[in-house]
């Protein structure tokens, strides 16, 4: 049984696939998108617990991956992971709900440990969610998980 | 004039470029120049005009009276003789020739004559062939036939006859005048008398003449005719023979003494007399040396004022446009280094940017290779392997650490003003490295004032900057230092806080670079050369100052300011 599901985005395969093995033998359910619009499409498909995305990319990029990804599920954690990166980037990024902002290169050990972070918040988010469900408070259980909406 | 013209423009030509030495010099040669020459050349010419109408009016005033006494001299003289003349010729007139020749006749006249004018010695009559007829006077009768003498002939030509001195009874001066008679019927004589020409010396001493000056006359040889004060007495020679002149005339002339004199001195009229005043130049032109050394003293006090104020006030002027200049090329060079600071920032960013991506692929190919080697369990040489690529990750976590730190160093951070203790973010940064101090044996000896007034300031940034100090610090001592941290009120708007180790110093060349990015005097891998750099960029975004004294073997200070009340917008390193 795999830990969790992660959504790894970036255009760098090298980099990507690499990170995708490692994850794999640490027991993490790890799916690679080499685009923006790819993502979007896998996200569409089978949506992860945690999104990893580079921000720099070619097409789509990750701050527009980060909103759409908010928007329309946000029960979805997010996780920047960039070389770029500005003081202004971070703070857009933080403004539209990332989880962390991360610089590249990274020790995976603190890359996991932020990835399980954002897990255990999803996972704390959908338990709170529950309990206002069965406190007959669905509009804000909903709006806390925000069900995946197919078309907005 | 081309070399004029050259001169005039090199004066003129300013350079306007460079701040060197020569570049001052120059224009201040040039402007020091012109300022003396529009100044001085009036002050000149106005003297040198003043020298001259000066030097004319006083010679024309000092001269005119010495023209009038010898004017009225002359008079004198001639007055005298005329009158003497003019009563023998009355003699002549009045008796006939036959009264004339009887001694009694004669001795009678010639009492009342004495009696009346002074000076008559004797009188004689004198017949048309030169023969004596009758005398009266203190000689005896002699009966001298003066036909064929020179004055006789001269007489017969003139009608009169006034001599040349000559010593005659008694030796006193005489002087013999005569004058000839002639009658309507044809037989004409001759009435000749002797004068004592004492009444000459008494004319001269009457005029009242001055210790140094001289009058006398002479005749037409040079040969004095009345005692002369300087040249000899009577019948003397003082070689002193003025050009004919029947005018007052005054010629400067080098006299037989040696002394610069003028010399006025008339002709007399229907005589050979001369007669001569002297009086010696520096006498004269007295008043002319005195006001002309005046002249000369306020000119030279003028040069020298002139000169102490236009060199005085080049100086200054000077000495404004160099600190002007100075200023301009010094916020000329601040700019400068601003400049290059935010283009090594830009270029430190983007490398840092570049570096991390291929850097994480290593990072991460590294990671699976250890990964792949832990999860095998009969790996060959697994141990060597796993150091190895341990090797590799630890190097890429050196090379996170530098990137890391180029784009703090180009980030721009806003500021995040708090009120704070400067007091107690010191031992709270201290307390990072307490463990090292510890561990190293080293002593660290805070002299915190404790009135120090709380600032509002950034906490993180103040951190960073002391925590590079006393990083620093601690580098430069050897195990068993001591480092000295003091933090002071300045004045009502900056605090002061230094911090001080006994290590090994920096040489000069060093200190002028530290601030400088990248500069490192570490062994390379050991330092980014960025704290230091980054330590000013903080302290001069948050208002403050940061200096330095070092001294090879003595240790290090750094001393920095920071302002009580930090201004937000003070904000961005750029």
């Amino acid at each position: 049984m795999k830990e969790f599901k992660v959504l790894m985005v970036d255009d760098e395969e090298d980099f990507v696939r690499t990170l995708d093995e490692r994850m794999q033998i640490r027991n993490l359910d790890t799916s690679v998108a080499l685009s923006g619009e790819e993502a979007m499409k896998k996200l569409e498909e089978s949506p992860p617990d945690v999104l990893l995305v580079d921000l720099k990319m070619p097409g789509m990029d990750g701050m527009e991956v980060l909103r759409r990804a908010r928007e329309a599920y946000p029960g979805v954690q997010v996780v920047m992971l960039t070389g770029h990166g500005s003081e202004a980037d971070e703070i857009e990024a933080r403004r539209l709900g990332v989880f962390e902002y991360l610089r590249k290169p990274i020790p995976l050990d603190q890359l996991m440990r932020t990835l399980r972070a954002a897990y255990k918040k999803k996972l704390e988010d959908s338990m709170v969610a529950a309990s206002f469900a069965e406190e007959g408070d669905f509009d804000t259980a909903r709006e806390i998980m925000k069900p995946e909406k197919k078309n907005k | 004039m081309r070399s004029l013209k050259d001169i005039i423009s090199r004066l003129m030509e300013i350079p306007d470029e460079g701040t060197t030495p020569e570049r001052y010099r120059i224009v201040r040669r040039n402007i020091a120049i012109l300022m003396l020459i529009i100044t001085l050349f009036p002050l000149a010419l106005i003297t040198a005009i003043n020298y001259l109408d000066y030097q004319t009016a006083l010679r024309n005033e000092t001269l005119a009276p010495m023209r009038a006494l010898v004017n009225k001299a002359k008079y004198s003289f001639e007055l005298f003789l005329t009158e003497r003349l003019s009563t023998l010729n009355f003699i002549s007139s009045a008796y006939t020739y036959d009264e004339l020749t009887d001694e009694k006749n004669l001795n009678r006249i010639f009492r009342i004559l004495r009696r009346e004018f002074e000076g008559f010695v004797d009188l004689d009559l004198i017949d048309s062939y030169g023969n004596q007829v009758s005398y009266a006077g203190p000689y005896y009768f002699q009966g001298n036939n003066y036909a064929g003498q020179g004055w006789f002939e001269q007489l017969k030509v003139n009608g009169i006859y006034i001599s040349d001195v000559f010593r005659g009874y008694q030796r006193f001066p005489n002087v013999a005048i005569a004058v000839q008679h002639v009658p309507e019927d044809g037989r004409e004589w001759i009435v000749r008398a002797t004068i004592n020409i004492d009444k000459f010396d008494n004319l001269i001493t009457s005029m009242n003449l001055d210790p140094e000056s001289d009058a006398f006359l002479i005749n037409r040889q040079g040969m004095l005719q009345t005692k002369s004060k300087f040249y000899g007495d009577v019948l003397d020679q003082p070689a002193l023979v003025p050009p004919k002149s029947f005018e007052p005339v005054v010629v400067e002339q080098r006299d037989s003494l040696g002394r610069d004199v003028f010399l006025a001195y008339s002709y007399l009229n229907s005589t050979d007399f001369i007669f001569v005043l002297v009086k010696p130049r520096p006498w004269v032109m007295k008043s002319w040396y005195a006001s002309r050394a005046d002249l000369l003293i306020i000119f030279l006090m003028g040069l020298v004022a002139i000169f102490v104020v236009v060199l005085r006030l080049t100086d200054i002027t000077m000495k404004r446009v160099k600190e002007s200049d100075d200023k301009r090329l010094l916020a000329m060079r601040e700019m400068e280094h601003s400049h290059k600071l935010s283009s090594i920032g830009r270029l430190a960013a983007g490398v840092a940017h570049e570096v991390n991506n291929p850097l994480a692929i290593v990072n991460e190919k590294a990671g699976l290779i250890k990964d792949l080697i832990e999860y095998k369990a009969d790996f060959p040489d697994k141990e060597k392997f796993l150091n190895l690529v341990e090797a590799i990750i630890q190097t890429v976590d050196r090379c996170r650490v530098i990137t890391h730190r180029l784009l703090g160093f180009a980030r721009r951070t806003d500021v995040e003003i708090q009120v704070l203790d400067v007091n107690e973010v010191i031992k709270e940064t201290l307390g990072f490295l307490e463990k090292e101090a510890l561990y190293r044996n080293i002593a660290i000896k805070l002299n915190l004032d404790n009135n120090l007034p709380r600032t509002s300031s950034d906490k993180g940034q103040l951190q960073q900057v002391f925590l590079n100090l006393f990083n620093n610090a601690f580098a430069a001592i050897e195990n068993g230092g001591t480092v000295y941290i003091t933090t002071f009120e300045r004045d009502e708007k900056m605090l002061g806080v230094t911090v001080e180790d006994t290590g090994q110093g920096m040489s000069e060349e060093t200190l002028k670079h530290i601030f400088e990015p990248f500069f490192t005097t570490k062994k390379a891998g050991y330092g980014t050369g960025l704290g230091l750099s980054i330590t000013n960029g903080i302290i001069k975004r948050l208002g403050g100052e940061i200096s330095v004294q070092s001294k090879l073997g003595e240790g290090t200070k750094f001393k920095i300011y920071i302002p009580k009340e930090t201004q937000q917008h003070m904000g961005h390193f750029k």
